[in-house]
């Protein structure tokens, strides 16, 4: 057989023997070695997946979709304290604070993330002092728009409602190792 | 002077410098919260402990111990002390601790994050885990006034605010109840503090108990682009940085300048922000069948020139505005000028101030920083505590200083009596008392005695027919060889900067109350002039920033940047020549009055001959020298201040400001100033009725 050097031009080994490669030559010797190879992998199990009916496991540490959560009594999480926005690297996230109407409390009137500057870093998660905003297990949110890409507070606040469970288990997963 | 040695390094000091500053002088930096440079020494928050040699065998708080307290060696070394010993590091960490046990974990939603001593401090000096398990300390909130919104819990008691209150703005506002756990910070009864400079509690606060209630929740530290700037609330001209987030300027904060505001400013300055964004005039209006409606700038240059091509240059007037900068009004008195027109006046309230007098005859001369060395002090026809609140702070500070023989620091005051802070002698509501004053009778006596007398004159004065006749007097008693301590005090942020550029009538031209009057013009420009009523007749074109009373009159309007939107000179009272800088852009349509008046003139055919700012400064300092001097003082010559002498009426003295709150188009515009207002008055009444 022939070796492909580190120059990629194929170089008859300076060992064979002209006889040797003609009677590699003769019996078809490459051809029969391709052949059984392809027979190995028509019986081995198939590494590809029928997506999206099938999908590969993934870490609970995925950096997906972002959502902003709420707590248990449905209260949004985010105080505005700006740290995610301060952090973020791609400066994807604008956010706008001041007191809510009803009781005075720190909140956002606007928390905007723009999903094409995102370079899923998840530093935002990392900076949240309330687990507020998190990146979810979600990945399939192509759009066919750049505008559907650009999220508000809603859509992130309804991203977290969706995928709440998900996000719970995931960050209850990682916990130990924080 | 002393000798002590700071962590190896000995440095030479006054006697009674305190440790923290002679670690100071030797570069080393001592933690600290309670001390703060021009307040009294408290001594309560443990922060600045360091070791010494010479003084108590245990961590000594180097803000209470001077220098001359400690010991030399035994062989006559000096002192020691360290600031970085394992005995001062375990000290700072029981400090901090301490601190950290009652402070609660609220930094990310609270608004001095970012910007907090106590954050910076548990950083730098603490330690890195908590040991403290129990419940935390809870204080209710305190109301302290609008200006200012509290968050107790987080209160470290440093008292700052309270030292502040009692002596700087001397109102013994705020104070400290109960002790130990259960000490708190209040206003006794929860009343609004009463003072004119109460916002500066909020830069004082190390921690996020006292935080300015505006701007609550709006914005981070790091958000802001700080530009320096210039107020224009007052003529004094304090030093500010304008804090803008994106293009919209959320908060003004004090910048140091020791010979003008050191590092305080006045509510109005802090707070009137919000009424840069109120009332704004965007785009130019035109008045059609007496309605104004939105007009393109051409349309608006064109009903200008038509309505200049059709008056005599003796029909046309131009009055300055209190907020205009010099360029502004340079560039507006080049136009007039272009156009043959002499009735020029930047006095709205008709002053009768001469520049023709010398630049001595309207100048705060003795300098705002002169006030420290004057040894007697005579108000007349002015409430310095409203004209300009952070110059009423120094003169307090002077007058705790006590005077220069002994005793209290004289001062009286001629015309209302208002409560100054500080006490004085009341000599009368009228002016013709200074005449026996000038004879030497009565407080005469103290000021012929006085090396350095600060005679202050309200602006109001000079709004009176005899007003020159009372600078007179003044000049006499205030000049005594080379001090010359005639002050004037202004209430117009660009007033004195407008007299050095000569905006003023020429031979025979009107002054401003006679412009006003029916009849008297038929084309009338103010630049930015919201402080005098036109009467009916003449066709007004307004050049300015806010729909205020200036703007309701007109019939063309052309809308101008404010303070902040644009590069300026402002010459405060005391003639010192500050500039400005650009924080944001103007709204919409607005542009820098200076470009408006020069985009005007090529429309007149009279092209001014600048086409940017650097070209007009240019021209203005080859005009007027003394401009291309920033942060400095032309010093006016006394020996050329010559006042005409005149009979003084008996009419009592009144100060031209009526409510501290609201005294130009910005303040007016401003819901905080507004509130401010009602509030004060109903303090006021209040008073009134016990």
């Amino acid at each position: 057989m022939t070796q492909a050097t580190p120059q990629g031009s194929p170089q008859a080994s300076p060992k064979a023997s002209p006889l040797l490669a003609a009677i590699k030559s003769v019996f078809l010797k490459e051809f029969f070695s391709t052949f059984f190879l392809a027979f190995r992998y028509l019986l081995k199990p198939k590494p590809t997946l029928n997506y999206p009916h099938e999908k590969n496991p993934q870490s609970p540490r995925f950096r997906g979709e972002h959502a902003l959560r709420r707590y248990p009594n449905g209260e949004e999480r985010c105080i505005a304290c700006k740290l995610c926005e301060a952090i973020c690297p791609a400066q994807a996230i604008t956010i706008e604070a001041e007191p809510r109407g009803n009781d005075g409390t720190r909140r956002t009137t606007r928390y905007d993330i723009d999903m094409t500057k995102c370079i899923y870093c998840g530093f935002c998660q990392e900076a949240c002092p309330v687990d507020a905003i998190v990146e979810g297990p979600n990945a399939e949110f192509a759009t066919e728009t750049r505008e559907e890409l650009f999220y508000d507070k809603q859509r992130l606040l309804d991203n977290g409602d969706v995928w709440e469970r998900e996000i719970a288990r995931n960050l209850a997963a990682d916990a130990p190792y924080r | 002077m002393a000798k002590i040695i700071v962590d190896g390094i000995e440095v030479d000091v006054p006697p009674d410098y305190t440790l923290l500053q002679a670690a100071e002088a030797a570069g080393k930096e001592i933690p600290r919260f309670c001390f703060h440079e021009r307040l009294s020494v408290a001594g309560n928050c443990r922060m600045c402990l360091v070791e010494v040699k010479g003084g108590p065998p245990k961590p000594t708080a180097s803000c209470a111990m001077s220098v001359k307290d400690l010991r030399p060696g035994p062989n006559g070394e000096p002192p020691v002390m360290f600031t970085n010993s394992p005995m001062v590091k375990k000290a700072r960490e029981g400090v901090m601790e301490f601190l950290l046990i009652n402070h609660p974990l609220d930094c990310p939603i609270c608004d001095q994050g970012g910007e907090c001593d106590l954050q910076d401090q548990a950083l730098a000096f603490g330690r890195d885990r908590s040991r403290y398990t129990e419940n935390k300390n809870a204080v209710e909130n305190k109301y302290i006034g609008p200006l200012v919104k509290t968050e107790m819990t987080r209160c470290i008691q440093c008292t700052r605010c309270v030292r502040f209150t009692a002596e700087i703005c001397g109102t013994s506002d705020m104070g400290n109840i109960n002790r130990g756990e259960d000490s708190e910070i209040t206003t006794y009864l929860q009343t609004a503090m009463r003072s004119e400079l109460q916002g500066n509690v909020t830069d004082l606060c190390p921690v996020g108990a006292l935080l300015p209630r505006p701007q609550n929740f709006r914005a981070r530290p790091w958000e802001y682009s700080k530009t320096p700037g210039v107020d224009v609330s007052d003529a004094l001209g304090a030093n500010i940085r304008i804090d803008a987030r994106g293009r919209e300027v959320v908060r003004i904060l004090p910048r140091l300048n020791e010979a003008v505001n050191e590092e305080w400013i006045s509510d109005k300055a802090r707070q009137s922000v919000d009424g840069l964004k109120l009332q704004r005039l965007d785009r130019p209006y035109l008045r059609d069948n007496g309605k104004l409606r939105p007009a393109s700038w051409s349309e608006a240059f064109n009903a200008i020139a038509a309505k200049v091509k059709a008056t005599s240059s003796e029909k046309v007037g131009f009055i300055g505005g209190d907020l205009s900068s010099v360029e502004d009004l340079f560039a507006a008195k080049a136009l007039a000028v272009a156009l043959g027109v002499k009735n020029v006046d930047c006095r709205q309230d008709g002053a009768k101030i001469d520049p023709a007098n010398g630049r001595a005859s309207y100048l705060f001369n003795a300098t705002v920083e002169g006030i420290d060395q004057a040894d007697a002090l005579l108000i007349i026809g002015s409430n310095p505590r409203w004209e300009s609140p952070v110059l009423n702070a120094r003169i307090r500070r002077r007058w705790r200083q006590g005077g220069s023989q002994g005793g209290d620091f004289p001062i009286a005051v001629i015309g209302e009596q208002h409560d100054l802070t500080y006490p004085y002698e009341h000599l009368g509501d009228s002016p013709d008392v200074l005449q026996n004053i000038v004879k030497g009778e009565g407080f005469g006596k103290i000021l012929a005695k006085a090396e350095r007398p600060l005679i202050l004159i309200g602006a109001g004065v000079f709004a009176r027919d005899d007003g020159p006749a009372i600078a007179a007097l003044a000049a006499k008693l205030g000049v005594k060889g080379d001090w010359n301590g005639y002050c004037v005090l202004h209430n117009a942020a660009s007033r004195v900067g407008a007299l050095d550029i000569g905006f003023v009538p020429g031979q025979g031209g009107l002054n401003a109350p006679a412009m006003a009057k029916a009849g008297a013009l038929d084309l009338l420009f103010l630049v930015g002039a919201d402080e005098i009523a036109i009467e009916p007749g003449a066709f007004v074109v307004y050049v300015g920033t806010h729909g205020d009373r200036g703007a309701h009159r007109a019939d063309v309007i052309l809308p101008g940047a404010a303070y902040t939107e644009k590069s300026g000179l402002y010459v405060n009272t005391e003639g010192r020549v500050q500039m400005t800088d650009r924080a944001g852009f103007p709204p919409g349509d607005a542009r820098e009055d200076w470009a408006i008046f020069r985009a005007l003139s090529a429309v007149l055919d009279k092209t001014l001959p600048f086409d940017s700012l650097a070209q007009l400064r240019a021209l203005l300092t080859r005009a007027v020298p003394h401009f291309a001097g920033i942060d400095q003082i032309e010093k006016g010559d006394a020996g050329a201040l010559k006042l005409p002498a005149g009979d003084i009426s008996a009419a009592a003295l009144v100060s031209p400001i009526t409510d501290f709150y609201l005294t130009n188009p910005i303040s007016r515009a401003s819901k905080v100033m507004a509130e401010c207002s009602a509030l004060a008055k109903s303090a006021a009444l209040k008073q009134a009725a016990e």
